[in-house]
């Protein structure tokens, strides 16, 4: 609990309006099963105080569905592995309270919108990940071991900026939310976005005109649409939209410099 | 980089956009409410450098606005992509451009 990053309490749960707790202990679960033809079961969960999207799922495989798949690891929201389509919406079922988000009693969950499903709950996020590869989303080292470790202050305005992004749990969940993403398969997504925009900002990176030139290719950030989906939700309370902005603003600036060509 | 071109294009037609689409709106409320006919209109603008400018950026800006936005569509919502894409959004800009700049000439030159 003391090593936690100091957002992770600040975080509201978002709830639905009008979201009731079940009054006769148990919770109709609607889960699919199989792969891209399937269908919804149908099951009843004991209702338990405090219970999460997650702590359903675990207990309709230990109980009733012992071959259903779904992925988690760390069940704290740090590992970003078990976000699934809970009653419509892409969220981090680990932190997400059945109470918040229960409709008139149902639960209904599916996996990841706008990734290929392997079976169940499960989403593969290869393209997820291969996308963050496509907009460069890695560090590229400016200095060697040998050198002196770079001064930066934490109060400039590009340590800030990046800082507003760096805590991403890659949990795909604004990926699932993204309209841009469903309609054009070479967007590279908010969350890649995010990644180059925390790079662009930072110093120490070797090669940020190329980032620019990387992320004003066709799918780069100058396809996002602004619908600020990925910022509704974003189960840490990132802000995607905002850098996606940033780097339009920075790619015109290094555009009518000369710097992009 | 193309992309970035095309978006810096996109908004700075835009941007001209915004009050000439104004000042248009404003000027067929003004000579409808004042009831002029077509000789009268042509007798202003005929000859006219001013209103020969005026709608020559006009019909540029969205020459250049609309295919950049109708390019977009088309990769979102019928997957269309490639050089053909390319080729029949610059096709479109032009013809946009030779009608535009057509009813410029027939407004401002010595007759259409």
């Amino acid at each position: 609990m003391r090593d936690a990053p100091s957002w992770y309490f600040l975080i509201p749960e978002r709830g639905e309006e009008g979201a009731t707790e079940m009054s006769d202990g148990t919770l109709t679960v609607e889960i699919w099963r199989g792969k891209d033809e399937g269908r919804f079961e149908t099951y009843q969960v004991p209702q338990r105080e405090s219970q999460t999207i997650l702590d359903v799922v675990t207990w309709v495989q230990r109980n009733e569905e012992p071959a259903l798949a779904y992925r988690f690891a760390c069940r704290v929201g740090m590992c970003g592995s078990c976000a699934m389509t809970v009653n419509g919406k892409p969220r981090w079922t680990c932190r997400t309270h059945v109470s918040k988000v229960v409709a008139s009693g149902v639960v209904r969950i599916e996996p990841l919108r706008n990734l290929p499903r392997i079976k169940d709950l499960v989403a593969d996020l290869t393209p997820f990940f291969e996308k963050w590869q496509t907009a460069r989303g890695r560090f590229e080292p400016s200095a060697t071991r040998a050198d002196p470790m770079p001064s930066i202050s934490p109060e400039s305005p590009e340590r800030k900026a990046a800082d507003a992004g760096i805590e991403c749990i890659n949990c795909a969940v604004c990926y699932s939310a993204c309209d841009v993403v469903a309609w054009n398969p070479d967007y590279v997504g908010p969350a890649a976005l995010n990644r180059a925009w925390t790079l662009v900002n930072d110093e120490r990176d070797g090669d940020r005109e190329g980032l620019l030139r990387t992320v004003s290719e066709a799918g780069g950030c100058h396809a996002c649409h602004t619908h600020g989906s990925c910022v509704e939700h974003c189960p840490v309370g990132l802000n995607p939209t905002e850098g996606i902005a940033g780097l339009k603003r920075m790619t015109l600036s290094a555009l009518l410099k000369g710097a992009l060509s | 980089m193309i992309e970035a071109r095309l978006y810096l294009l996109q908004r700075g037609s835009a941007l001209l956009l915004g009050p000439l689409v104004l000042i248009h709106l404003g000027l067929i409320l003004y000579a409808i409410g004042d009831g002029l006919s077509a000789a009268e209109i042509l007798e202003r603008t005929r000859g006219s450098l001013a209103w020969a400018l005026f709608y020559g950026v006009f019909v540029l800006a969205a020459a250049v606005h609309a295919p950049i936005g109708l390019r977009n569509l088309a990769r979102e919502w019928l997957s269309w992509r490639g050089a053909s894409l390319d080729l029949a959004t610059f096709v479109f800009g032009l013809i946009l451009l030779a009608l535009g700049l057509r009813a410029v000439w027939a407004v401002v030159g010595g007759g259409a």
